[in-house]
């Protein structure tokens, strides 16, 4: 009987705990192994300071999938709210992105109708390639029913939910850079640069680099399923818990695993690195694939070309973390309290992005770092004692591949985003209680994420749909069999969105049911 | 100005792009008929004298053929016996120094990206030897294993000495107690004051021995065994790739590129070949430890064979050379001949095909359609094969031990 088989899911990240619940709806017996003490991954709460918290090293939450909170019985109804993106300027003349409009004291007319158009249209492109992001990505070579189907309803979205010519349209721009497309819709600098850094966010590539009109498509297919507010941001991670052990997941935590258990060229458990031996049916695993196969099944059970596809995939992450707790607000030129809740991003235009860049390609971190920032204590003051506050700044680029290595350049870079943030809020750097620095090496350790690359791996066109992570394991079964990976190595990639979760239970669903 | 005194150091020499052996001075004073080659870019021989009298060298006498060009790999670190069982489809976890074996490997389809003969010199210490460059692969498949790859083709001499009276030959040269050598085996000799490796290998199907040395002793190992010439005790005679070619296939030995499309070297789909479909299903173990190819090839061993490398015995006298295979006379085409030899010794025609097979069968009859010319006049005409479940030609003295004996 299919009922009684057990699984065992490797990494309790928010894809891990979406994957184990839909499993243990379904029947199996769901263990899951978290090698920290809590769950939930990125998207997990903690403290970095004595009395201050961070709401997780995923700040910003869009994207999470409305159909899976369904299924999972959580409710986003309060949780929901649109983020406004406010582009910081010296002298506080801000640019704020909103949904459908863009505000700015000193926009042309011309950038505002564009924006619009611009939104929805590329927000059509990003609904249109919704048939491959909710499926199994199609193999193209051996293809059965499920694939051509998938195929099918992409073509019918493109051609047909698109239309003749915005399918044109898209086709044209789909793998070319955000710069050229940027400087073809808008006058403003300032908008240039804050659409320019969202398209490259959490990548190794710069606003020329090829492939960035679908690194923002998939941002943009994000936001365009829902935005958590800032507040929520915290709570998912238990969100996500609750819902795992209320369908009888057993979770255990503080259980680093050593090796998945190979028998017979098939999975057949774990080991911890304790030393205890869990056995089971199915392994599926939460950590990227790198993780998976290099470190914990070992190129000793696989072929060899397939071993080195995966060391060859892209997923050195460029992007530091930094918790500051602070002991006054920062005083931002010219953000008034209704913008409480917003983003805040520094990247005064496109050239600036580009040089923040330039440095990442030569194992350099920016001189003039691109950031996001956050005060999460602004809408939940639970974060920071009383009067206190938490920024949470994501700053690009730190390569995980420093010249001068990291330690020995931990301070200088701390330094170079203290001395970007401080030419905007001239209060902040005397209100530093405590700095929390997360190079890519951090987030590598920490979350057990090779390279600490956020999403387990570039998100280039060649590193998608069926070639994600690599070709010969992108349908969410691995060569090994009774091996998955659920993951954001695995399509559609990153962001917490629980879409690989998702897609990985219903590949085992459907394939032991077979 | 004579060509000699120009200095040429600095321009590239089109006569000299080759690269010498080791027994270069030598190979070039017996090439009388100046008939080079490239093997894997060195300067090569196909020819030394005339074909003819080299076959029979190998056949009758004594053999020698300068082996320097062929690939060779050192594979040695605490990982080493795991990193070859992990690239070769035999199982190698129980040979012991001292030791040599067959062995092919395959990437992740399971076809065969090449072949080569396994020496495990000392504990965890191994020579791969390879028909084409195989560093990448090697290299590639190295990662996970704590384990270091040499390229030492440039690095060791070696000289197969072959046919019927090799053993007589080393020993009187003065290599001692070879009588003790069984097939396979590799063993630490001295000739005079030179270090000797010698393995009981070959390419020929007969009696036959591959000596190993530093290059600066190559030409001392050419002279100890050709001065036994000059006293008139044994004939021997360099060979060349041609004779070579023609013993190979009397002994049914596939020649990858020739045989086969290599893995890496095929672009057509369906051009490349697994062992099954090379005959070599004997070499694939899947009792042991996971290797490249292993689920591919047992995905492969479920169903019926698609097609098979055959050894054919040809009728009559005309040469099948590149031959169409029929499965009757003006029937269905079902394949290729791969490689063809007249044998002398033999007094038939033995080939290799590329031969499809039909729910897993080979096919009942095999014709070749010939093409040959007579007095500038083409003619063709149909001939039988017969397949040969053996190799055409293997002496029993090549497996003997002492081989004397016989």
């Amino acid at each position: 009987m299919t009922k009684s088989r057990s699984v065992i899911v490797v990494g309790g990240g928010h894809n891990g705990l979406v994957c184990a619940t839909y499993l243990a709806r379904a029947g199996y017996s769901v263990d899951l192994i978290e090698a920290r003490d809590t769950v939930g991954g990125a998207a997990s709460s903690y403290s970095f300071a004595e009395g201050y918290r961070t709401p997780g090293l995923a700040h910003v939450i869009y994207g999470l999938n409305q159909k899976i909170c369904r299924d999972l019985n959580i409710d986003l109804s309060t949780m929901i709210a649109d983020v406004d993106t406010i582009a910081l300027d010296l002298d506080g003349d801000h640019i704020t992105l909103q949904r459908d409009q863009v505000l700015g004291a000193h926009l042309s007319s011309q950038d505002h109708s564009a924006f619009k158009a611009f939104k929805g249209e590329f927000r059509a492109y990003a609904k249109a390639l919704e048939p491959l992001m909710m499926n199994t990505p199609p193999r193209l070579k051996d293809m059965d029913r499920g694939d051509k189907f998938t195929l099918a309803k992409l073509g019918w979205s493109l051609r047909f939910g698109l239309g003749a010519e915005s399918m044109r349209e898209f086709l044209r721009v789909g793998g070319i850079n955000i710069y050229d497309v940027l400087n073809e819709l808008f006058d403003s600098p300032a908008l240039k640069g804050a659409l320019s850094a969202d398209a490259v966010l959490g990548q190794h590539m710069g606003p020329r680099t090829p492939n960035t009109v679908l690194t923002f498509l998939h941002r943009l297919w994000g936001e365009h399923q829902n935005q958590l507010s800032l507040s929520a941001t915290s709570l998912i991670a238990d969100k996500l818990e609750a819902a795992a052990r209320s369908v009888g997941v057993r979770i255990k935590t503080r259980a680093p695993v050593k090796r998945i258990l190979v028998e017979n060229e098939r999975t057949c458990g774990v080991e911890l690195a304790s030393g205890e031996r869990l056995s089971g049916d199915i392994v599926v695993s939460n950590a990227d694939a790198k993780t998976t196969f290099l470190d914990l099944v070992g190129a000793e059970h696989l072929d060899a070309m397939f071993c080195h596809r995966v060391n060859s995939v892209r997923q050195n992450g460029s992007v530091a973390k930094l918790h500051f707790a602070l002991s006054e607000r920062p005083n931002f030129k010219g953000i008034t309290d209704s913008q409480k809740g917003a983003r805040l991003l520094i990247a005064p235009d496109m050239r600036y992005v580009e040089h923040a860049f330039n440095h990442a390609k030569y194992g350099e971190f920016s001189e003039h770092p691109v950031l996001e920032m956050t005060i999460p204590s602004l809408v939940d003051s639970s974060l920071a004692p009383k009067g206190h506050h938490v920024l949470s700044v994501n700053a690009s680029f730190a390569p995980y591949k420093l010249k001068a290595g990291w330690k020995a350049s931990r301070e200088a870079f701390v330094e170079r985003v203290v001395e970007t943030i401080s030419n905007y809020a001239n209060n902040f750097s005397d209100s530093i209680v405590a700095t929390e620095l997360l190079t890519p090496e951090d987030i590598e350790q920490r979350f057990s994420i090779k390279g600490g690359h956020w999403h387990q791996g570039e998100m280039g066109i060649d590193q998608l749909f069926m070639m994600r992570p690599v070709h010969g394991a992108a349908q969410y079964e691995t060569p090994l069999n009774g091996l998955f990976l659920c993951g954001a190595s695995a399509h559609p990639g990153g962001g917490i969105t629980g879409v690989p979760g998702h897609n990985a239970a219903q590949r085992i669903i459907r394939g032991v049911a077979k | 100005m004579n060509i000699r005194d120009q200095d040429l150091s600095t321009s590239i020499d089109h006569r000299e792009v080759l690269q010498p052996s080791p027994f270069q001075a030598r190979v070039d004073e017996h090439g009388l008929v100046q008939n080079w080659m490239s093997w894997n870019g060195y300067k090569t021989a196909r020819v030394y004298d005339t074909l003819a009298s080299e076959y029979f060298a190998v056949r009758s006498t004594c053999s020698v053929m300068d082996l320097t060009p062929m690939e060779k790999y050192r594979i040695s670190g605490p990982q080493a016996k795991a990193f070859l069982n992990r690239l070769v489809t035999r199982d190698i976890s129980n040979l012991k120094p001292g030791r040599v074996t067959y062995v092919i490997w395959c990437n992740d389809e399971g076809k065969v990206l090449d072949d080569g003969t396994l020496f495990h010199l000392r504990e965890g210490d191994y020579r791969l030897c390879a028909q084409h460059h195989q560093l990448d692969w090697l290299l590639l498949s190295s990662l996970g294993f704590d384990v270091s790859i040499e390229h030492e083709t440039h690095e060791v001499a070696a000289l197969a000495v072959q046919g019927p009276t090799a053993f007589a030959v080393l020993t009187h040269a003065g290599i001692a107690d070879l009588n003790v050598v069984k097939p396979f085996d590799n063993v630490a000799r001295t000739l005079g004051d030179i270090d000797v490796m010698v393995s009981r290998t070959g390419f020929t199907g007969d009696l036959g021995y591959e000596c190993w040395v530093d290059p600066k002793d190559a030409l001392a190992l050419w002279d100890a065994i050709f001065a036994l010439k000059q006293q008139g005790l044994f004939d021997i005679r360099p060979i060349g790739l041609g004779a070579l070619d023609m013993v190979r296939i009397e002994a049914g030995f596939i020649m990858p590129g020739d045989d086969f499309n290599t893995a890496e070297t095929a672009v057509r789909a369906d051009r490349d070949r697994s062992p099954y479909e090379l005959g070599l299903g004997w070499l694939v173990n899947f009792d042991k430890p996971y290797f490249t190819g292993k689920q591919a090839l047992i995905a492969e061993r479920a169903r019926p064979a698609k097609r098979q490398l055959l050894k054919l015995i040809v009728e009559g006298n005309k040469p099948p050379q590149d031959a169409f295979l029929y499965d009757s006379k003006n029937g269905s085409r079902i394949g290729t001949i791969t490689s063809c030899v007249w044998s002398p010794i033999l007094k038939t025609n033995v080939t290799l095909a590329d031969v499809t097979f039909t729910d897993g069968e080979p096919p009942s009859e095999i014709w070749a359609e010939i093409y040959y010319q007579k007095e500038l006049e083409w003619r063709a005409t149909w001939a039988k094969c017969r397949i040969s479940e053996k190799a055409f030609w293997i002496h029993p003295r090549s497996s003997a031990t002492p081989p004397n004996n016989l």
